[in-house]
């Protein structure tokens, strides 16, 4: 088992829709929002994901793939 | 007389022992050294510092290290070049070049940030270090691993330039290239860091590492004589070397070492890669994230961690911030070398060419003293130039061709 903590962001597209729910019922995976702000047109959350590592690495897939940006909470790791 | 507290939350101000962690476990703020200033104020002064090596460690009472260092110790001190010929030029009175394009051993800043990062890792135990990085810090993190014994990995994107590779892979690391984009990247690495004992640099030793670029700040006082200059402009990558900076600043005024520190630290990002100027300019500390499309590779950040203080930085010191497109920055690293012989990578033409701007917008008046950051060496980022610079005039190997093709 393992955690992963994700910060996502959303486009006014992605905002209304059931994105966490619907994470939590494709995936086997624990989902934990630790902290976000949603607005109309943007919005943001610090995401914790607990289970196996290839079900979390799916699931981030799916995230990814439904245009959210999902990076690590550190922000861009690769330096210059 | 402990002169290290522990780790600090820049967000919540939660505190935390000394170990290889960044992130507060409550709020997610990044962690930073806690010291106690008045216990250092009581070991440190100017005769203390100027009786040491020339070299970063000369500030010991206000790095994050216990012991005395034992690894990095040619790294720092780089020269502070009074730059005459580019102040004539710009238009302005007193200008200096802090040239970390000459830092030991891998020709930039990140020699700085490395070496404190190195030390406090073998003090913390671990006996391996890492870093993701396409440029300078692998370079600086592959060869002091090297003189330090200890076994080093270098993430890298799979797609990145062969040429830029050599430089670390010289001091023999295990070099790894990650297939996929970016971001891909970016969430591996930060995985590879939570799940192994390694010393990461710049994800579980950062409160550690970023604490080695205040030195820049450091010397430049020392170097102009126990005195701030009244504008700084850096460079702007994650951020942190603007933060650092002030920070060093602070802390000098607080251990007694200067009477102020107000100086005005302005940051320069590529046109092509620039979240915290344009948060600077649209006065929000929101930074959004961009995806890099610059020939500066060393500043291309889309999603800088320290974008936010980086902000506040700016806004607090009344600083300002702007930017270069591509072919003003290959006109400011011409412009650099011509007049005062340095040959700096593209980051360096950034920052030259932003301090242009902001001396032409009135933002730095000509009348007061500027120091402009260079953080690295163009011998790194020739292909930038390339093809803008002239080519040999070739002769025949005798006089008259020599005076008929130069004419001397």
């Amino acid at each position: 088992m393992a955690i992963m903590r994700l910060s996502l962001r959303f486009t006014k597209k992605l905002v209304p829709k059931p994105i966490i729910y619907q994470l939590g019922h494709d995936f086997k995976v624990v989902t934990n929002i630790r902290k976000a702000n949603i607005d109309e047109d943007l919005g943001w959350m610090v995401l914790e994901l607990d289970g196996e590592m290839d079900e979390i690495d799916r699931a981030v897939e799916d995230l990814a793939k439904q245009g959210i940006k999902v990076d690590p909470i550190e922000g861009d790791i690769v330096e210059g | 007389m402990e002169r290290i507290k522990g780790l600090k939350c820049r967000e919540c101000g939660r505190i935390y022992p000394k170990e290889a962690i960044h992130v507060c476990e409550f709020c997610f703020g990044p962690l930073e050294v806690d010291y106690d200033y008045a216990a250092i104020q009581q070991l440190i002064s100017q005769e203390v510092i100027t009786s040491r090596p020339t070299n970063l460690w000369r500030y010991w009472e206000l790095l994050p290290i216990d012991g005395q260092p034992v690894n990095g110790t040619s790294s720092g001190f780089t020269p502070l070049i009074r730059a005459d010929n580019l102040a004539r030029l710009l238009g302005v009175e007193e200008l200096y070049i802090k040239d970390d394009s000459v830092n030991h051993p891998t020709l930039s800043f990140k020699d700085r940030v490395v070496a404190v990062a190195l030390n406090k890792a073998k003090e913390l135990g671990f006996d391996t270090i890492a870093c993701a990085s396409t440029g300078n810090l692998a370079n600086a993190v592959s060869a002091q691993a090297a003189k330090a014994g200890m076994k080093c990995f270098v993430f890298i994107p799979a797609d990145l330039e062969s040429g830029k590779v050599i430089a670390s892979l010289i001091y023999n690391p295990t070099v790894v290239g990650i297939k996929e984009n970016y971001d891909q990247v970016n969430r591996l690495c930060s995985e590879i860091a939570g799940k192994y004992p390694w010393a990461f640099v710049n994800i579980n030793i950062r409160p550690y590492y970023a604490e080695g670029s205040k030195t820049i700040a450091f010397e430049i006082v020392e170097q102009l004589g126990w005195k701030t200059p009244q504008h700084i402009v850096v460079p702007a990558a994650s951020g942190s070397l603007a933060t650092k900076i002030y920070k060093g600043l602070k802390e000098f005024q607080k251990v007694g070492l200067i009477d102020n520190a107000e100086t005005k630290i302005s940051v320069a990002q590529a046109q092509g890669c620039c979240p915290i100027v344009t948060a600077i300019k649209a006065a929000t500390d929101a930074i959004r994230p961009v995806v890099p499309n610059t020939i500066a590779k060393s500043l291309a950040i889309g999603n800088p961690a320290d974008g936010y203080y980086a902000y506040h930085v700016v806004k607090d010191s009344s600083g300002y911030g702007e930017t270069a497109t591509d072919e003003e920055i290959v006109e400011a690293i011409k412009l650099l070398a011509k007049t005062e012989g340095i040959f700096t990578e593209t980051a360096g033409g950034v920052t030259l060419a932003v301090a242009k701007k902001l001396i032409e917008q009135g933002r730095i008046p000509r009348n007061e003293s500027i120091v402009i950051c260079i953080t690295g060496n163009g011998l790194k980022t020739q292909e930038a130039v390339a093809d803008k610079i002239g080519k040999p005039t070739i002769i025949e190997p005798n006089l008259a061709s020599f005076e008929k093709e130069v004419k001397p």
